[in-house]
């Protein structure tokens, strides 16, 4: 009998969304304000809560369920929180658009909830059909998420686009286990890792054709889903479209969960192999923050902007992770944080000009700062942190980054990264000359609501904290990555 | 005090910036002083950096020195401490902060948040100067950029001239990415010399002794590929020709506190980077290039002063000087002569103050004139007595007049570069003579003559504008005539530099 007990946060966060589910239907609610703002508060608090049980909760040793399939371990805890972080943290900043634009505020939160449920266990899973299975639970919420805006023509498209694709990613990832399975005969990380790194050119074989085949699908689904170039094409319509809120979703949270999975992977099957590993890897990273910091450069909408952005983004944390030495996967996993808590800093800003202006196009940004000073300099914070300039969360966490590439051995590919960090910081710019150079064009006073005000002050404390004390979260982390330790090289 | 006096230097811009964001922004008044006497306490502060200083300690070279812990795993730690050249640059950005300040109160368009960006600045500059990690270094280093962009796209001002005109978001944008642009070197330099030498710190004294030590992590070649990217990162902060494009631009859109800011100490920021990472460790490829940016900087203290000759605007003028006379700086680095580089650091703190004192003054003119345009300025002493007074020793120190502080810190960089490289000593003589050209020029037209019946009308400096011209000009008549205690500090620290390059 397996100790289901490792899985209460699960359940835990299973019962919250049909609670929030339930209590949409079963209240009979009074006003749509009171209605949007329960739901919201009870998804957010239980989020937080359960995150604080969990971590009060956490087992010492690193334990599994069902052979391996699924962890229970510092690493996978980590991720766990960051996720109900990011999806309490997504529900309170989105309650003014949710009221304004979206017309049943229960589904809404409650998918939001399944969808950390999905980034939950793709962190924690350590089998490849598992993995599939989590990714595609995250994947189906957010593919009715992008399509709840009932009535807007542009959500239903985006929808439409991030499903086919999505699905067709799906299929490769699968057909790629698929062929996995029949080469090595298993698919739990740990026991593949011997038959592999054989089978891939270990002690003097050729390296299998069918192995590399198999891992080239899988990649591929894997980079979907990490919108890597050039499996990109789908994001820029996709954030584009979706409501704010669920694009803000899709750019931290797949993310972090699929980045989580990567380094799983790649630290229980892939160590060995590693040095084959990464010259591919680098080369994907390279071209994936080119191309995403080019193409950002001549963007009109700020969604499309930020699309590309985070696209570079997902670039430079593919730097540390090449490294997979333990500085290198503890930068990745800082990264990460630091970049939730900006982007979602900025998408809130986004959310709120949005909302107030009805207005996506960078020049709705225009003499922000005389409008809403406090919007503005939350906003140029983001914008600076993302560049990589302190005293943000982007300037360490880029800098370690860049600094485990070097310890890799990759001086050339954090060439490439520092430079396009500094192009970034042209269109960056761009959007900060709007706020405070230009005259407003809109003379709206952009202010969010009580409520929705104080998540941004916390993001931006979070921002600044990560960027000058990043020690207590560093340390979380380090004891995280701990549990993979032994895999790290 | 004595043992938290780096810390405050940092963290007294820092959280003065941190009070203004939560003061309301209608409270102008308690905003200015709020921020005026954060700009004393630095003042003092600073001061007793430089007094403190001991300048006989033989033990160490360097002072002050805190350690904190800050991410021990991958080896940054906050450390801090100074030695002879990071006080006396203290002391001057104490003397151009405070000045700054108070010229900040003519400031009018939301003054919180140009008050705001400015202390983020300071605690830049001041944490630059002042860390030993290289980390943080870094980061301060970046963060005294940052606010420029907006000081100047903000609250400058677009100049229209008879061909060519430059908007203030245009000059801010080049300053900016083009300083970015630079740092990105430095930071691929700072990278590959942690990770080179292999060793889990950021410490640079302890960097230096491991790359001094027999072992030499560091290969020859190897420094000097990475010299090169400090000496373009860190030199074009200071104006290193042919990157200097960057300077008069911002100079002439910025508003007079940033222009006595940038010029009087963030361009220092980059010599000083020169000075306390390239040469401290990488003391191999600093003598290879040596010669190179020698001649880089008498380019710089030629072409600066040719270019500043034919400018018509005054703030393009001092902003052109501003280039010639960092070549003096970069002149004496590239001498790596003892003369020389003392002379170097001497002439940073110099121009510091003198060209602080130069905008401090343009900039009171162009608020009266609203012009800046030396054909159509003239005969100003004749109403602006105070004002001509001021910037007539600021020229006078800048074209090198015995008893003035341009003349101790130009004649050391001289003498260290005849020592070594005699024919561009003589090159830099002659743009010491073109120097005294254009400024002897520029007086004779602007301030001596018959006066235009315009100006007719014009006010002397308020006694505000007084007292900071009369506070900028002190410390160029002390060095002036008693250069001694300054050239003290400096020494033993230069001495240090100097031997680890042998």
């Amino acid at each position: 009998m397996p100790n289901f007990g490792l899985l209460i946060t699960e359940f835990l966060i299973a019962g919250l969304g049909f609670v929030v589910l339930i209590a949409d239907f079963s209240i009979p609610w009074r006003s749509r304000r009171a209605h949007n703002l329960t739901l919201a508060l009870l998804a957010s608090i239980g989020l937080i809560f359960i995150a604080i049980y969990s971590f009060a909760n956490r087992s010492v040793d690193p334990e599994h369920l069902y052979e391996q399939l699924i962890f229970v371990d510092g690493f996978s805890l980590i991720f766990k929180i960051l996720a109900m972080g990011i999806g309490a943290a997504v529900t309170l900043i989105s309650i003014d658009y949710v009221y304004r634009k979206i017309r049943n505020p229960g589904e809404f939160y409650a998918l939001i909830i399944f969808a950390v449920l999905g980034a939950d266990l793709v962190a924690s899973s350590g089998e490849l059909l598992t993995a599939y299975i989590s990714i595609e639970v995250m994947a189906f919420c957010l593919y009715v998420l992008v399509a709840i805006s009932r009535g807007d023509g542009r959500s239903a498209e985006a929808a439409v686009k991030y499903i086919l694709l999505g699905s067709l990613s799906s299929a490769l990832m699968l057909l790629g286990i698929a062929i996995l399975f029949g080469a090595i005969g298993e698919t739990t990380f740990r026991y593949m890792e011997s038959v592999m790194s054989a089978l891939l050119g270990g002690s003097g074989n050729d390296p299998s054709m069918t192995v590399i085949l198999g891992l080239a699908l899988f990649f591929a689904g894997i980079g979907f889903k990490l919108s890597l170039v050039p499996f990109h094409l789908w994001a820029p319509d996709v954030y584009e479209g979706a409501p704010t809120p669920i694009t803000a979703f899709i750019a931290v949270l797949s993310k972090a969960a699929v980045i989580a999975l990567l380094i799983r992977f790649l630290a229980e099957a892939g160590y060995r192999s590693m040095d084959d590993w990464q010259l591919p890897l680098a080369i994907l990273a390279a071209g994936t923050m080119t191309i995403g910091t080019l193409t950002a450069l001549v963007q009109q909408n700020i969604k499309r902007l930020f699309a590309y952005s985070s696209i570079a983004q997902v670039g430079f944390i593919l730097v540390g992770l090449i490294s997979l030495n333990e500085n290198g996967v503890n930068a990745v996993i800082l990264h990460m944080c630091g970049y939730a808590v900006t982007n979602l800093a900025a998408f809130s800003v986004i959310m709120a000009i949005e909302v107030g202006q009805g207005d996506e196009s960078i020049e709705g940004f225009s003499g922000l700062a005389s409008r809403s000073p406090f919007m503005a300099m939350v906003m140029a914070s983001s914008l600076f942190s993302l560049a990589g300039l302190p005293i943000y969360a982007g300037f360490v966490t880029k800098f370690l980054l860049f600094t485990s590439a070097v310890q890799a051995g990759l001086t050339w590919l954090m060439v490439v990264a520092v430079v396009n960090s500094l192009i970034s910081l042209y269109y960056y710019i761009r959007i900060i000359k709007q706020m405070y150079v230009y005259e407003a064009v809109n003379s709206v006073r952009v202010s969010p609501s009580i409520v929705a005000s104080i998540p941004i002050w916390l993001l931006f404390i979070g921002m600044v904290l990560i960027g000058i004390y990043p020690l207590p979260l560093m340390t979380a982390i380090d004891s995280a990555t701990n549990a993979l330790g032994p895999f790290l090289g | 005090m004595d043992r938290y006096i780096l810390e405050i230097l940092i963290f007294l811009p820092a959280l003065t910036a941190a009070l203004l964001m939560v003061t309301p922004a209608a409270w102008v008044m308690a905003i200015r002083w709020v921020s005026i006497s954060a700009g004393a306490l630095l003042m003092f502060a600073s001061a007793y950096v430089f007094i403190g200083f001991d300048q006989n300690s033989s033990a160490d070279d360097f002072q002050f020195v805190k350690e904190y812990e800050w991410l021990e795993s991958v080896g940054i730690g906050f450390s801090l401490g100074v030695d002879g050249i990071a006080a006396l640059m203290v002391l001057l950005t104490g003397i151009v902060s405070v000045t700054g300040l108070v010229v900040a109160t003519n400031v009018v368009k939301q003054p919180k948040n140009y008050y705001i960006l400015l202390f983020a600045l300071i605690a830049g500059v001041y944490g630059t100067f002042v860390s030993i990690d290289l980390f943080f270094f870094f980061f301060f280093y970046e963060l005294a950029i940052v606010p420029m962009y907006l000081l100047i796209a903000v609250w400058g001002s677009s100049s229209k001239f008879k061909n060519f005109s430059r908007t203030k978001e245009y000059s801010a944008l080049k300053l900016v990415l083009m300083i970015v642009a630079a740092s990105v070197l430095v930071w691929i330099g700072v990278i590959t010399i942690y990770v080179q030498t292999g060793s889990l710190t950021f410490n640079m004294l302890e960097l230096r002794e491991l790359i001094q030590s027999s072992d030499a992590p560091l290969s020859k070649d190897f420094q000097n590929i990475v010299f090169p990217l400090m000496m373009i990162g860190f030199g074009l902060l200071a104006g290193l020709w042919p990157f200097h494009t960057w300077s008069p631009d911002g100079h002439v859109a910025a508003p007079t506190s940033v222009s006595m800011l940038h010029a009087g100490v963030l361009m220092k920021l980059g010599a000083f980077g020169i000075i306390r990472v390239g040469m401290t460790l990488l003391p191999e490829g600093f003598e290879t290039w040596s010669l190179a940016l020698l001649i880089l900087g008498t380019i710089n203290v030629v072409y600066g002063a040719v270019s500043a000759l034919s400018q018509t605007d005054l703030k393009y003028v001092i902003g052109y000087s501003s280039v010639s006379h960092m070549g003096y700086v970069l002149m004496g680095i590239g001498t790596v002569d003892i003369i020389g580089l003392t002379g170097a650091s001497l002439q940073m703190f110099s121009h510091g103050v003198m060209t602080a004192l130069f905008f401090a003054i343009v900039g009171a003119i162009y608020e009266r004139t609203h012009t800046r345009d030396t054909l159509v300025l003239n005969g100003l002493s004749a109403r602006m007595g105070w004002a001509s007074g001021f910037f007539i020793v600021a020229g006078l120190a800048s074209l090198g007049l015995p008893g003035l502080s341009g003349f101790v810190s130009e004649l050391l960089v001289f003498i260290g570069t005849f020592r070594t490289e005699p024919i561009l000593g003589a090159l830099g003589i002659i743009g010491a003579a073109i120097t005294a050209t254009y400024i002897l020029r520029l007086i004779g037209r602007v301030f001596f003559g018959p006066i235009d019946p315009k100006w007719e009308s014009l006010k002397d400096l308020s006694p505000k504008e007084f007292g900071v011209g009369a506070f900028l000009l002190t410390p160029i008549v002390v060095v002036g005539i008693f250069p001694a205690p300054f050239l003290d500090v400096i020494r033993p620290s230069v001495d240090v530099i100097l031997r680890g390059m042998s």
